[in-house]
């Protein structure tokens, strides 16, 4: 019972991370029908981010919600940043030419971010500072049931990013504005939105939410180095595949079931095939159900 | 087509002309879609622009709404040139659009969508008193406003085009099509509501398949047959016109 409980706990944590990551796939796919294969590179962006303001800063000498808060806040700025600056010069000079274009772009793009990154970052692993939250003498344990704090940290913070971005989509005129251009471009502008602008927003809000998940993950596995983003990047398309590519809550449901699946399949059965798991349900959801479980629904027009 | 004008020209000094296409063509590609087409919108009238499928209606306004680049010629709102900026910039001029096969947003509410209607409004205090006279004119609005509207009938939600374009609070009102796979009676009523709003001041360029009942609600008619302006005046006249008749109102 305790090592259920366990692997509960673990799969929400991890979950919640793709969740982050997977939000932004579905996202920028909703506004211009784009796989960004680069948004991995933005949550490992988001991860150095996150590092250098709590060294620059200094925070680590002032541990506390309050200083997470700041690094949180600077990487999910870098990361927008880098989202906006991404789109506007490798993607919006491509709008009109064929889809197949835009996604050779995109993967370049991503291994030109790796590979920059380990120029700049160095190659070798690097110690993220977890010492910006004292949670010594904080584990929770019952039986063989150990509760990490950082894992309840990452989730609870991950929860509420998630909670706002909903709120932004559907309650705000922001949010009405990316759905109008998921919906279509010509009829948005049409309204007189701007939907180059909400494009780019778009783009923002995704990647700040993954370059918070770098550093959610930094906290929890403390190593980070320019290459980290290939395999949660995968995941999280995984993610947002499985829940229905287009849409926000299946991103979050394709994130938290991929997190059980995997968690579960580690914990009970063979652990070596953690990474193939993602991979063999892509497999699956792409041949019997490709519209995802929550699969955009869209009304033909008459 | 020696002749192609009847009647008086369209837009005679004495008229303050709100929209002027002036010999603008468009190509989708290679294929030349409109082929110099030049008509005057004036203020407070109804002009329609009638002729068969492909004729290049449509065309004329997504060029005018800026969704189609003008190639050749110029469209001018008020003596300024608009046939080179964005569409969100042509809608802040209150040149608001009801676009074909009603191109409702399906995957919001009613509320919703007559919300993004007034993005561009210049007067944010009258959105109360807009969608008021919204629901006022489509009471099945107000009933749905919650409502995904995609759950909406056909007629229910051309009308939601309509009440969304008034949102904008347009000075000039562009409807494509609004009578398009609707039922006869839902037809005559949506004209109705279109004569109701052009008797507010509104003007008003009214595209339709449907050339009879439009030359009958409009002030002036543009016939167009494969992206060129077959024959345009005012609509009594080409009412009257036998030609026309048989021609473009199958009699």
């Amino acid at each position: 019972m305790d090592q259920f409980l366990q692997h509960i706990i673990n799969a929400l944590s991890l979950g919640s991370i793709y969740a982050l990551i997977a939000l932004g796939y579905t996202m920028v796919f909703g506004v211009l029908q784009l796989i960004n294969f680069a948004h991995g590179e933005i949550y490992m962006l988001g991860a150095f981010a996150g590092m250098y303001a709590i060294r620059w800063l200094r925070l680590e000498e002032h541990p506390g919600i309050g200083s997470l808060l700041i690094a949180l806040l600077a990487a999910m700025a870098a990361s927008a940043a880098a989202g906006f600056v991404i789109e506007r010069l490798a993607y919006r000079p491509l709008r009109k030419s064929p889809r197949i274009n835009l996604l050779i772009t995109a993967v370049g793009v991503s291994l030109f971010l790796q590979y920059t990154g380990q120029l700049v970052f160095g190659s070798d692993p690097q110690f993220f500072p977890t010492g910006i939250l004292e949670l010594e003498g904080y584990n929770w344990s019952y039986g063989d049931l150990v509760i990490e704090p950082m894992q309840i940290v990452a989730l609870v913070l991950a929860i509420i990013l998630m909670v706002v971005l909903q709120y932004i989509i559907f309650k705000t005129r922001l949010g009405r504005a990316m759905r109008a251009v998921s919906f279509n471009h010509d009829l948005a502008s049409l309204m007189g939105i701007p939907t180059n602008r909400i494009i780019s927003a778009t783009f923002m809000l995704g990647s700040a939410l993954a370059g918070a998940a770098g550093v959610l993950v930094g906290l929890i596995y403390p190593k980070i180095e320019p290459l980290m983003g290939t395999m949660p990047g995968l995941k999280a398309f995984v993610a947002a595949v499985l829940g229905g590519i287009g849409n926000v809550t299946g991103a979050v449901l394709g994130a938290f079931t991929l997190g059980m699946a995997e968690e579960f399949l580690v914990g009970y059965w063979v652990p070596t095939y953690r990474d193939a798991l993602a991979f063999g349900i892509l497999i699956l959801i792409l041949l019997f159900k490709p519209s995802g479980l929550l699969g955009v629904h869209r009304a033909e027009k008459v | 087509m020696a002749n192609p004008e009847i009647g008086s020209a369209i837009g005679s000094a004495a008229e303050s002309v709100v929209l002027s296409i002036k010999d603008a063509s468009v190509h989708y590609g290679m294929v030349q879609a409109l082929h110099g087409v030049s008509f005057d919108v004036p203020r407070g009238k109804i002009v329609t622009l009638v002729g068969a499928n492909g004729a290049g209606k449509t065309t004329m306004l997504r060029a005018i709404s800026g969704l189609v680049k003008v190639t050749r010629g110029s469209i001018e709102h008020r003596g300024t040139v608009i046939s080179n900026i964005q569409p969100h910039e042509i809608v802040r001029r209150r040149i608001c659009q009801s676009p074909e096969g009603r191109g409702i947003f399906l995957n919001l509410t009613v509320e919703e969508n007559l919300d993004l209607g007034a993005w561009a409004a210049p007067d944010k205090s009258a959105y109360k008193a807009n969608l008021e006279l919204g629901f006022d004119m489509f009471p099945r609005l107000k009933e749905r406003r919650r409502q995904n509207a995609g759950t909406l009938s056909g007629g229910e939600q051309q009308m939601l085009a309509i009440a969304r374009a008034l949102m904008g609070q347009p000075e000039i009102l562009l409807l494509d099509e609004p009578s398009l796979g609707l039922a006869p009676q839902i037809i005559e009523k949506i004209f109705e509501i279109i004569q109701q709003i052009n008797r507010g001041g509104m003007t008003i360029l009214l595209v339709e398949q449907n050339a009879l009942q439009a030359l009958k609600i409009a002030d002036h008619g543009v016939v167009l047959e494969t992206g060129r302006i077959a024959l345009q005046g005012p609509s009594k006249d080409l009412l009257a016109s036998d030609e026309v008749r048989k021609a473009y109102l199958g009699e």
